[in-house]
């Protein structure tokens, strides 16, 4: 029980808080409905590193080498995205979208050149996203990370809701507005580079939450973000029970489950801002 | 006494000044209507002015002390800045996006102070917007908009309020309504500057006025003595003919 089932509950909960608190920060901070974590490059980021991992064998030599090598290139991505970005909002989005799609054609080249069919088995399955078979050294190794960026990106209420106004009011209301937004990156790149690390990549969960929080709030963004860690943190916690409760013959991954349950949730999104449009 | 001084500020962009070498300085309140032709450089000049871009050569201060070396939240604290046509991204209550005016003014956390309550109501009495209070902004008319952000801007009481093309957009009534809010502000001892289309408006609300031609300083004074057909002609380019009182011109142009 506290070995297998306590851990992974765990897990989830620190996953689900980065994923919803990150999607609130970066909706506000970029004041676009659609931003989520895996915008600014850092979750691929991570799952490159975990591929070399596995590409190399590293995974089989040493238990953890998948979460390290994950978490380096989660920074390594960020650090990229930073370089490019750091300038405006439109340039960090562009910037994040330049990494991201840099970092898949990394994995499509992993998979690619896989050394094995099951190399890339194991490649493909570790990128749909799980929390299966994880230990406590996995937690140890990504806490702190998470922790610290969940720190960072909970201090931003001021500045999310004085960031409504666009960058200019923000600026003339006293906002760091250029320190905003290498805040926001910085802990979205640590608390989502070390979540996607040890459980692969895991969409709409980041996306969906603020949305789902907002209408309670009085759409104000500050007070978005500790209900939207909450809600992202039940929400993986129930997904990652449906992972269990659903029988399939192979293990029905988190990642999948998340995205077949957030694509309708997109479709409804766009439904919806085409009924407020005029 | 609020003091407002430029002195020689240039902003070069690509090797071109758009800004050059601008002095001018206010005492006490008043309303400074800032006209020039399109690309005259208003609005980079407001920027400089409220601090949010560093010339490249001098510096604008406020009460002797430089703009650019000041503390933000004291300048926010200090300074109202309206860029034109103001959007809010989010549709949160009308009470909450002109609570944001108090952001300098606000502990890092938690929610506005009860203290502060009192000043929320009083600026949204004085824009009108009593009625719209618990309203989305984002379903608000272009008028009622307008006030709401005006009222953002009050409800810090800053010495300065710097605003950009304040009426554009507006409906001739709105127009009015705004312009007398402004020219209410600087009786009350509150120094605004606006940059202004309207020379007609220019002429019947403002103070002063302050001429820009080509990032240049063309005039600087009252407005009943500095508003000539020549300095019209100079920075527009057009003949213009003046007539009426000062509180009652009316500007126009003859082509």
């Amino acid at each position: 029980m506290t070995e297998l089932r306590l851990p992974r509950a765990i897990l989830a909960i620190l996953v689900g808080a980065s994923l919803g608190l990150s999607g609130a920060v970066l909706q506000g901070v970029l004041r676009n409905p659609l931003a989520e974590p895996g915008l600014l490059g850092v979750s691929n980021g991570a799952a490159v590193g975990a591929v070399i991992a596995i590409y190399f064998g590293l995974s089989h030599a040493f238990g953890l080498a998948t979460p390290l090598l994950g978490l380096a290139g989660a920074i390594a991505a960020g650090a990229l995205t930073f370089a490019f970005g750091r300038s405006s909002t439109l340039t960090l989005i562009l910037a994040g979208a330049a990494v991201s799609s840099l970092m898949s054609a990394f994995l499509a080249m992993a998979l690619n050149f896989a050394p094995s069919p099951y190399a890339a088995y194991e490649m493909s399955v570790w990128m749909l996203g799980s929390l299966s078979e994880r230990s406590w050294d996995h937690i140890f190794l990504a806490a702190p990370f998470i922790a610290a960026g969940l720190a960072i990106l909970s201090l931003m209420g001021r500045a999310v809701d004085a960031l409504a106004l666009g960058d200019v009011q923000a600026q003339s209301l006293g906002i760091h507005v250029d320190r905003t937004r290498i805040l926001a990156l910085l802990g979205v790149g640590l608390a989502v580079g070390a979540a996607t690390s040890v459980t692969g990549s895991v969409s709409f969960i980041g996306l969906v939450a603020p949305h789902l929080v907002r209408p309670f709030v009085g759409h104000q963004p500050s007070r978005t973000l500790l209900p939207s860690a909450l809600l992202g943190a039940t929400l993986l916690l129930l997904a990652d029970i449906g992972t269990r409760v659903i029988h399939t013959n192979t293990e029905l991954r988190l990642g999948v489950l998340t995205s077949l349950l957030g694509a309708p949730f997109f479709f409804w999104l766009i439904v919806r801002l085409r009924r407020m449009e005029p | 006494m609020t003091r407002l001084a430029a002195e020689h500020i240039t902003v070069r962009r690509g090797g071109r000044a758009i800004v050059g070498d601008v002095t001018f300085e206010t005492a006490g309140g008043g309303f400074v209507a800032l006209i020039g032709a399109n690309g005259a450089g208003k609005s980079t000049l407001l920027s400089v002015l409220a601090g949010l871009i560093e010339p490249d050569a001098g510096r604008a201060a406020l009460d002797g002390a430089p703009i650019a070396r000041m503390g933000r939240r004291e300048l926010a604290r200090r300074r109202a800045y309206l860029p034109q046509n103001p959007r809010a991204e989010w549709p949160i209550a009308v009470e909450r996006l002109v609570a944001l005016g108090l952001t300098p003014h606000l502990p890092m956390f938690g929610g506005l102070p009860g203290g502060l309550e009192p000043r929320l109501t009083q600026a949204l009495t004085a824009c009108d917007l009593a009625g719209q209070r618990l309203q989305a902004v984002t379903t608000l008319s272009g008028g009622e908009l307008g006030r709401a952000m005006l009222a953002r801007a009050l409800i810090g009481d800053p010495e300065v309020m710097i605003v950009d093309e304040p009426t554009a957009g507006l409906d001739p009534r709105h127009t009015l309504d705004t312009m007398a809010r402004l020219r209410g502000l600087a009786e009350r001892g509150k120094l605004v500057v606006a940059a202004l289309h309207d020379v007609t408006l220019a002429a019947r609300y403002s103070t002063h006025l302050l001429a820009l031609k080509d990032g240049r300083l063309e005039a600087f004074g009252p407005t009943a003595e500095a508003l000539r057909p020549e300095l019209l002609r100079r920075i527009f380019d057009v003949e213009a003919r003046i007539t009426g009182a000062a509180g009652a011109a009316l500007v126009d142009y003859l082509g």
